[in-house]
Protein backbone atom coordinates (compact mmCIF):
# COMPACT_ATOMS: atom_id res chain seq x y z
CA UNK A 1 0.00 0.00 0.00
CA UNK A 2 1.72 3.15 -1.16
CA UNK A 3 1.02 6.23 1.27
CA UNK A 4 -0.13 8.12 -2.03
CA UNK A 5 -3.30 6.24 -1.89
CA UNK A 6 -4.49 6.63 1.52
CA UNK A 7 -3.62 9.78 1.22
CA UNK A 8 -5.96 10.32 -1.34
CA UNK A 9 -8.61 8.85 0.88
CA UNK A 10 -8.09 10.35 3.85
CA UNK A 11 -8.43 13.37 1.94
CA UNK A 12 -12.02 12.32 0.25
CA UNK A 13 -13.12 11.93 3.58
CA UNK A 14 -11.82 14.58 5.41
CA UNK A 15 -13.39 16.87 2.53
CA UNK A 16 -16.61 15.33 3.26
CA UNK A 17 -16.74 16.24 6.79
CA UNK A 18 -14.86 19.98 6.40
CA UNK A 19 -17.33 20.83 4.11
CA UNK A 20 -20.19 19.07 6.17
CA UNK A 21 -19.09 21.34 8.88
CA UNK A 22 -18.81 24.53 6.77
CA UNK A 23 -22.39 24.10 5.44
CA UNK A 24 -23.78 23.08 9.23
CA UNK A 25 -22.38 26.37 10.53
CA UNK A 26 -23.99 28.79 8.38
CA UNK A 27 -27.06 28.04 10.19
CA UNK A 28 -24.77 29.49 13.62
CA UNK A 29 -27.19 32.31 14.95
CA UNK A 30 -29.87 31.63 11.98
CA UNK A 31 -31.25 28.43 12.97
CA UNK A 32 -35.14 28.02 14.21
CA UNK A 33 -34.68 27.83 17.89
CA UNK A 34 -31.95 28.43 20.12
CA UNK A 35 -31.51 24.11 20.74
CA UNK A 36 -31.50 23.81 17.52
CA UNK A 37 -28.55 26.39 17.22
CA UNK A 38 -26.54 25.01 19.41
CA UNK A 39 -27.42 21.40 18.48
CA UNK A 40 -26.07 22.65 14.63
CA UNK A 41 -23.11 24.57 15.52
CA UNK A 42 -22.07 21.32 17.61
CA UNK A 43 -22.47 19.18 14.73
CA UNK A 44 -20.53 21.26 12.73
CA UNK A 45 -17.52 21.62 15.17
CA UNK A 46 -17.51 17.18 15.40
CA UNK A 47 -17.30 17.71 11.78
CA UNK A 48 -14.53 19.92 11.37
CA UNK A 49 -12.52 17.70 14.34
CA UNK A 50 -12.46 15.09 12.04
CA UNK A 51 -11.53 17.30 8.99
CA UNK A 52 -8.71 18.19 10.89
CA UNK A 53 -7.61 14.95 12.27
CA UNK A 54 -7.91 13.36 8.66
CA UNK A 55 -6.48 16.39 6.85
CA UNK A 56 -3.47 16.39 8.96
CA UNK A 57 -3.10 13.14 8.08
CA UNK A 58 -3.34 13.30 4.29
CA UNK A 59 -1.04 15.79 4.58
CA UNK A 60 1.51 14.59 6.84
CA UNK A 61 1.30 11.02 4.39
CA UNK A 62 1.60 13.57 1.32
CA UNK A 63 5.46 14.22 2.49
CA UNK A 64 6.06 10.24 3.04
CA UNK A 65 8.73 9.99 -0.25
CA UNK A 66 9.38 13.77 -0.23
CA UNK A 67 9.23 15.72 2.83
CA UNK A 68 9.19 18.93 1.33
CA UNK A 69 5.55 18.00 -0.19
CA UNK A 70 3.91 17.53 3.10
CA UNK A 71 1.00 20.03 3.90
CA UNK A 72 -0.62 20.94 7.36
CA UNK A 73 -4.24 20.75 7.97
CA UNK A 74 -4.59 24.41 7.05
CA UNK A 75 -2.38 24.58 3.81
CA UNK A 76 -5.11 22.26 2.77
CA UNK A 77 -8.29 23.32 3.98
CA UNK A 78 -7.72 27.28 3.04
CA UNK A 79 -4.85 26.61 0.40
CA UNK A 80 -6.60 24.80 -2.39
CA UNK A 81 -9.02 25.40 -5.11
CA UNK A 82 -12.42 24.08 -5.65
CA UNK A 83 -11.04 21.51 -8.26
CA UNK A 84 -8.30 20.19 -5.78
CA UNK A 85 -11.39 19.18 -3.01
CA UNK A 86 -12.23 15.43 -3.36
CA UNK A 87 -15.29 15.77 -0.93
CA UNK A 88 -18.70 14.14 -2.64
CA UNK A 89 -21.43 16.80 -4.30
CA UNK A 90 -23.95 16.22 -1.40
CA UNK A 91 -22.05 18.05 1.32
CA UNK A 92 -21.63 21.13 -0.66
CA UNK A 93 -25.01 21.87 -1.75
CA UNK A 94 -26.82 24.92 -0.32
CA UNK A 95 -28.32 24.70 2.74
CA UNK A 96 -31.23 25.85 0.80
CA UNK A 97 -31.33 23.18 -1.53
CA UNK A 98 -29.83 21.53 -4.83
CA UNK A 99 -31.39 24.54 -7.52
CA UNK A 100 -31.18 27.63 -4.81
CA UNK A 101 -29.94 30.71 -5.98
CA UNK A 102 -26.18 31.77 -3.79
CA UNK A 103 -27.58 33.56 -0.80
CA UNK A 104 -30.98 32.35 -0.23
CA UNK A 105 -31.89 31.50 3.39
CA UNK A 106 -31.53 27.77 4.24
CA UNK A 107 -34.40 25.08 4.40
CA UNK A 108 -34.33 23.43 7.72
CA UNK A 109 -35.73 20.56 6.47
CA UNK A 110 -33.33 20.22 3.47
CA UNK A 111 -30.47 20.55 6.22
CA UNK A 112 -31.77 17.57 7.99
CA UNK A 113 -32.53 14.93 5.05
CA UNK A 114 -28.90 15.71 4.04
CA UNK A 115 -27.52 15.19 7.87
CA UNK A 116 -29.79 12.28 7.82
CA UNK A 117 -27.95 10.86 4.18
CA UNK A 118 -24.52 12.13 5.44
CA UNK A 119 -24.51 10.99 9.36
CA UNK A 120 -25.68 7.29 8.49
CA UNK A 121 -23.26 6.83 5.70
CA UNK A 122 -20.28 8.46 7.90
CA UNK A 123 -21.54 6.04 11.10
CA UNK A 124 -21.51 3.07 9.11
CA UNK A 125 -18.13 4.17 7.41
CA UNK A 126 -16.18 5.03 10.56
CA UNK A 127 -17.22 1.77 11.90
CA UNK A 128 -15.61 -0.09 9.32
CA UNK A 129 -12.41 2.28 9.05
CA UNK A 130 -12.26 1.86 13.32
CA UNK A 131 -11.25 -1.93 11.96
CA UNK A 132 -8.87 -0.32 9.62
CA UNK A 133 -5.44 -2.40 8.62
CA UNK A 134 -4.08 1.15 8.80
CA UNK A 135 -3.31 2.53 12.67
CA UNK A 136 -4.05 6.17 12.28
CA UNK A 137 -7.56 5.88 9.82
CA UNK A 138 -8.70 3.29 12.01
CA UNK A 139 -8.14 5.31 15.56
CA UNK A 140 -10.20 8.81 13.82
CA UNK A 141 -12.85 6.37 12.90
CA UNK A 142 -12.56 4.48 16.34
CA UNK A 143 -13.59 8.23 18.31
CA UNK A 144 -15.54 9.69 15.06
CA UNK A 145 -17.91 7.04 15.38
CA UNK A 146 -19.29 7.21 18.56
CA UNK A 147 -20.04 11.12 17.72
CA UNK A 148 -21.53 10.12 14.81
CA UNK A 149 -24.19 8.21 15.90
CA UNK A 150 -25.68 11.14 17.85
CA UNK A 151 -25.78 13.17 14.55
CA UNK A 152 -27.63 10.41 12.87
CA UNK A 153 -29.87 10.41 15.60
CA UNK A 154 -30.68 14.21 15.94
CA UNK A 155 -31.62 13.96 12.29
CA UNK A 156 -33.58 10.72 12.87
CA UNK A 157 -35.93 12.56 15.17
CA UNK A 158 -36.20 15.69 13.15
CA UNK A 159 -37.05 13.46 10.12
CA UNK A 160 -39.39 11.70 11.67
CA UNK A 161 -41.28 14.72 13.62
CA UNK A 162 -41.57 16.50 10.47
CA UNK A 163 -42.10 14.30 7.98
CA UNK A 164 -44.94 12.49 10.14
CA UNK A 165 -46.31 16.14 11.60
CA UNK A 166 -48.65 18.93 9.51
CA UNK A 167 -49.28 18.20 6.00
CA UNK A 168 -47.30 21.00 5.67
CA UNK A 169 -44.07 19.83 7.18
CA UNK A 170 -44.62 16.24 5.63
CA UNK A 171 -44.36 17.73 1.90
CA UNK A 172 -41.56 20.26 2.89
CA UNK A 173 -39.64 16.93 4.25
CA UNK A 174 -40.44 14.72 1.41
CA UNK A 175 -39.51 17.73 -1.16
CA UNK A 176 -36.23 17.50 0.48
CA UNK A 177 -35.59 14.27 0.70
CA UNK A 178 -36.75 13.56 -3.41
CA UNK A 179 -34.34 16.97 -3.90
CA UNK A 180 -31.25 14.99 -2.09
CA UNK A 181 -32.03 11.81 -3.31
CA UNK A 182 -30.04 11.71 -6.33
CA UNK A 183 -26.64 12.88 -4.60
CA UNK A 184 -26.52 9.79 -2.30
CA UNK A 185 -25.49 7.48 -5.35
CA UNK A 186 -22.38 9.44 -5.15
CA UNK A 187 -21.51 7.64 -1.58
CA UNK A 188 -21.32 4.48 -2.76
CA UNK A 189 -19.67 4.78 -5.99
CA UNK A 190 -16.30 2.21 -6.45
CA UNK A 191 -13.28 3.32 -8.26
CA UNK A 192 -9.96 1.88 -8.49
CA UNK A 193 -9.05 4.02 -5.34
CA UNK A 194 -11.30 2.41 -3.32
CA UNK A 195 -11.04 -1.14 -5.02
CA UNK A 196 -6.92 -1.07 -4.07
CA UNK A 197 -7.77 0.29 -0.58
CA UNK A 198 -10.26 -2.77 0.11
CA UNK A 199 -8.06 -4.88 -1.00
CA UNK A 200 -5.19 -4.07 1.41
CA UNK A 201 -8.20 -4.13 4.05
CA UNK A 202 -7.13 0.08 4.58
CA UNK A 203 -10.95 0.58 3.99
CA UNK A 204 -14.57 -1.09 3.05
CA UNK A 205 -15.83 -0.72 -0.77
CA UNK A 206 -18.41 2.33 -0.73
CA UNK A 207 -20.98 -0.24 -2.96
CA UNK A 208 -21.11 -2.60 -0.01
CA UNK A 209 -21.87 0.43 2.31
CA UNK A 210 -25.46 1.08 0.38
CA UNK A 211 -27.30 -2.06 1.66
CA UNK A 212 -26.43 -0.89 5.05
CA UNK A 213 -27.24 2.47 4.38
CA UNK A 214 -30.33 1.71 2.48
CA UNK A 215 -31.86 -0.43 6.27
CA UNK A 216 -31.44 2.69 7.98
CA UNK A 217 -32.72 5.01 6.00
CA UNK A 218 -35.55 3.14 4.78
CA UNK A 219 -36.67 2.61 8.24
CA UNK A 220 -36.61 6.33 8.98
CA UNK A 221 -38.62 7.44 6.34
CA UNK A 222 -41.07 4.63 6.98
CA UNK A 223 -41.53 5.92 10.36
CA UNK A 224 -41.61 9.49 8.74
CA UNK A 225 -44.41 8.36 6.43
CA UNK A 226 -42.16 9.62 3.30
CA UNK A 227 -41.53 7.83 0.51
CA UNK A 228 -38.40 6.66 -1.03
CA UNK A 229 -37.49 8.20 -4.17
CA UNK A 230 -37.04 5.86 -7.42
CA UNK A 231 -33.09 5.63 -8.27
CA UNK A 232 -32.67 7.13 -11.36
CA UNK A 233 -30.33 10.53 -12.15
CA UNK A 234 -26.66 10.04 -10.41
CA UNK A 235 -24.78 12.91 -10.69
CA UNK A 236 -21.30 11.93 -9.58
CA UNK A 237 -17.10 13.70 -10.33
CA UNK A 238 -16.58 15.05 -6.49
CA UNK A 239 -13.52 12.76 -5.95
CA UNK A 240 -12.46 13.80 -9.01
CA UNK A 241 -12.63 17.45 -8.20
CA UNK A 242 -15.72 17.94 -10.55
CA UNK A 243 -18.23 19.89 -8.23
CA UNK A 244 -20.63 21.77 -8.70
CA UNK A 245 -20.83 25.71 -9.15
CA UNK A 246 -21.86 25.73 -4.82
CA UNK A 247 -18.57 24.82 -3.84
CA UNK A 248 -16.43 27.84 -5.56
CA UNK A 249 -18.85 30.00 -3.16
CA UNK A 250 -18.49 28.06 -0.31
CA UNK A 251 -15.15 28.40 -0.49
CA UNK A 252 -14.67 31.75 -1.02
CA UNK A 253 -16.53 32.25 2.16
CA UNK A 254 -14.55 29.88 4.22
CA UNK A 255 -11.01 30.63 2.92
CA UNK A 256 -11.41 34.47 2.23
CA UNK A 257 -9.70 35.56 5.40
CA UNK A 258 -6.49 33.31 5.12
CA UNK A 259 -6.21 34.15 1.92
CA UNK A 260 -5.91 37.79 2.95
CA UNK A 261 -3.78 36.83 5.66
CA UNK A 262 -1.64 34.38 4.87
CA UNK A 263 -0.37 32.21 7.68
CA UNK A 264 -2.35 34.71 10.13
CA UNK A 265 -3.06 33.11 13.91
CA UNK A 266 -4.53 35.07 16.79
CA UNK B 1 5.58 18.51 43.47
CA UNK B 2 5.91 15.88 40.85
CA UNK B 3 5.64 16.82 37.17
CA UNK B 4 2.32 14.23 37.22
CA UNK B 5 0.69 16.05 40.05
CA UNK B 6 1.15 19.50 38.42
CA UNK B 7 -0.39 18.05 35.84
CA UNK B 8 -3.11 15.96 37.12
CA UNK B 9 -4.56 19.44 38.97
CA UNK B 10 -5.44 21.05 35.80
CA UNK B 11 -8.74 21.94 35.64
CA UNK B 12 -11.24 21.64 32.48
CA UNK B 13 -11.24 25.20 31.05
CA UNK B 14 -15.25 24.81 30.26
CA UNK B 15 -16.57 22.53 33.56
CA UNK B 16 -14.00 24.13 35.95
CA UNK B 17 -14.78 21.85 38.70
CA UNK B 18 -13.16 18.68 37.34
CA UNK B 19 -9.34 17.73 36.38
CA UNK B 20 -8.50 16.77 33.66
CA UNK B 21 -7.43 13.36 35.50
CA UNK B 22 -10.98 13.21 37.06
CA UNK B 23 -12.35 13.92 33.38
CA UNK B 24 -10.33 11.02 31.80
CA UNK B 25 -8.38 12.88 29.09
CA UNK B 26 -4.62 12.50 31.35
CA UNK B 27 -2.96 9.30 29.48
CA UNK B 28 0.80 10.08 30.65
CA UNK B 29 3.48 11.84 32.10
CA UNK B 30 6.73 10.69 31.56
CA UNK B 31 9.94 12.64 32.31
CA UNK B 32 12.70 12.65 29.43
CA UNK B 33 16.17 12.19 29.73
CA UNK B 34 16.98 15.46 29.15
CA UNK B 35 14.22 16.89 31.63
CA UNK B 36 11.51 17.68 29.26
CA UNK B 37 8.67 16.19 30.16
CA UNK B 38 6.02 14.39 27.64
CA UNK B 39 2.29 14.38 28.53
CA UNK B 40 0.13 12.52 26.82
CA UNK B 41 -3.88 13.42 26.42
CA UNK B 42 -6.66 12.11 24.42
CA UNK B 43 -9.85 14.49 23.73
CA UNK B 44 -13.29 13.98 24.77
CA UNK B 45 -14.95 14.59 21.33
CA UNK B 46 -13.10 15.47 17.97
CA UNK B 47 -13.72 19.03 17.65
CA UNK B 48 -13.48 19.81 21.43
CA UNK B 49 -12.19 23.32 21.40
CA UNK B 50 -11.14 23.05 24.94
CA UNK B 51 -8.35 21.24 23.61
CA UNK B 52 -5.92 24.08 23.04
CA UNK B 53 -6.05 25.62 26.36
CA UNK B 54 -5.91 21.94 27.86
CA UNK B 55 -2.23 22.00 25.97
CA UNK B 56 -1.69 25.75 27.12
CA UNK B 57 -2.93 24.93 30.68
CA UNK B 58 -0.38 21.65 31.37
CA UNK B 59 2.48 23.70 29.94
CA UNK B 60 1.58 26.89 32.71
CA UNK B 61 1.42 24.24 34.89
CA UNK B 62 4.70 22.24 34.36
CA UNK B 63 6.67 25.71 34.29
CA UNK B 64 5.15 26.65 37.77
CA UNK B 65 5.84 23.92 39.15
CA UNK B 66 9.52 24.09 37.86
CA UNK B 67 9.29 21.59 34.52
CA UNK B 68 9.74 24.44 32.13
CA UNK B 69 10.29 22.23 28.75
CA UNK B 70 7.27 20.09 28.20
CA UNK B 71 5.24 18.73 25.20
CA UNK B 72 1.61 17.58 25.06
CA UNK B 73 1.05 15.23 22.45
CA UNK B 74 -2.67 13.87 21.48
CA UNK B 75 -3.41 10.34 21.52
CA UNK B 76 -6.66 8.92 19.77
CA UNK B 77 -6.80 5.18 20.55
CA UNK B 78 -8.56 4.25 22.64
CA UNK B 79 -11.07 6.80 22.05
CA UNK B 80 -12.18 8.80 25.04
CA UNK B 81 -15.48 7.73 26.61
CA UNK B 82 -17.62 8.94 29.82
CA UNK B 83 -16.91 5.68 31.50
CA UNK B 84 -13.14 7.20 31.60
CA UNK B 85 -14.83 10.07 33.97
CA UNK B 86 -13.36 9.13 38.19
CA UNK B 87 -15.64 8.42 41.07
CA UNK B 88 -14.31 11.73 42.61
CA UNK B 89 -15.18 13.45 38.93
CA UNK B 90 -18.71 12.27 39.10
CA UNK B 91 -19.02 13.53 42.46
CA UNK B 92 -17.28 16.69 41.54
CA UNK B 93 -20.05 17.28 38.54
CA UNK B 94 -23.11 16.51 40.59
CA UNK B 95 -21.82 18.86 43.56
CA UNK B 96 -21.74 21.54 40.38
CA UNK B 97 -25.46 20.48 39.63
CA UNK B 98 -24.15 18.75 35.92
CA UNK B 99 -25.91 15.00 36.06
CA UNK B 100 -22.72 12.57 35.25
CA UNK B 101 -23.14 10.04 32.70
CA UNK B 102 -24.52 6.52 32.91
CA UNK B 103 -22.92 4.19 31.64
CA UNK B 104 -21.75 3.99 27.53
CA UNK B 105 -22.80 1.25 25.31
CA UNK B 106 -25.92 -0.66 24.64
CA UNK B 107 -28.11 -0.90 27.82
CA UNK B 108 -31.30 -2.89 27.68
CA UNK B 109 -33.16 -0.57 29.81
CA UNK B 110 -32.48 3.56 30.06
CA UNK B 111 -31.43 4.45 33.20
CA UNK B 112 -33.20 7.44 34.66
CA UNK B 113 -31.23 10.56 34.78
CA UNK B 114 -31.65 12.03 37.97
CA UNK B 115 -31.68 15.74 38.66
CA UNK B 116 -28.63 16.91 40.66
CA UNK B 117 -30.13 19.42 42.83
CA UNK B 118 -33.22 17.60 43.80
CA UNK B 119 -32.50 14.10 43.14
CA UNK B 120 -35.77 13.15 40.93
CA UNK B 121 -35.92 10.73 38.41
CA UNK B 122 -38.76 12.29 37.09
CA UNK B 123 -36.77 14.16 34.35
CA UNK B 124 -37.29 14.97 30.30
CA UNK B 125 -34.70 15.87 27.96
CA UNK B 126 -34.83 19.02 25.54
CA UNK B 127 -31.68 19.07 23.72
CA UNK B 128 -29.45 16.34 22.47
CA UNK B 129 -26.73 18.93 22.50
CA UNK B 130 -25.86 21.43 25.33
CA UNK B 131 -23.25 24.21 26.25
CA UNK B 132 -20.53 22.19 25.12
CA UNK B 133 -19.41 19.50 23.24
CA UNK B 134 -19.77 16.82 26.00
CA UNK B 135 -22.90 17.56 27.20
CA UNK B 136 -26.85 17.59 26.83
CA UNK B 137 -29.68 20.16 27.66
CA UNK B 138 -32.59 18.58 30.51
CA UNK B 139 -35.28 19.71 32.94
CA UNK B 140 -36.26 18.23 36.18
CA UNK B 141 -40.60 17.81 36.17
CA UNK B 142 -40.11 18.12 40.19
CA UNK B 143 -38.23 21.13 40.81
CA UNK B 144 -38.97 22.56 37.19
CA UNK B 145 -34.99 23.68 36.95
CA UNK B 146 -33.26 22.85 34.23
CA UNK B 147 -29.42 21.28 34.31
CA UNK B 148 -26.90 20.08 32.10
CA UNK B 149 -25.75 16.46 31.63
CA UNK B 150 -22.54 14.78 30.53
CA UNK B 151 -24.35 12.60 27.73
CA UNK B 152 -22.33 8.90 27.46
CA UNK B 153 -20.12 8.35 24.81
Amino acid sequence: MTADLVAGYALRIGDDALIAAQRLAEWSARAPEMEEDIALSNIALDQLGVARSLLSYAGLLAGADDPSAARDEDALAFGRDDHEFRNCLLVELPNAGPAAAPGTPGDFAVTMAKLLFVATYQHLLYERLSASTDEQLSAIAGKARKESAYHRDHATQWTVRLGDGTPYSHDRMQAAVDDLWPYTHELFTDDPLTRGLAADGVGPTPSALREPWLATVDLVLSEATLVRPVDGWAPTGGRDGRHTEHLSYLLAEMQVLHRAHPGASW
Amino acid sequence: MSARDAVAAVVDPEIRVITIEELGILRDVSEEPGGTVRVTITPTYSGCPAMDVIRSDIRQALADAGYPDSEVVTQLRPAWSTDMISESGRQALATAGIAPPTPAGPVLVPLAVRCPRCGSPDTEELSRFGSTACKSLWRCRACAEPFDRVKPL
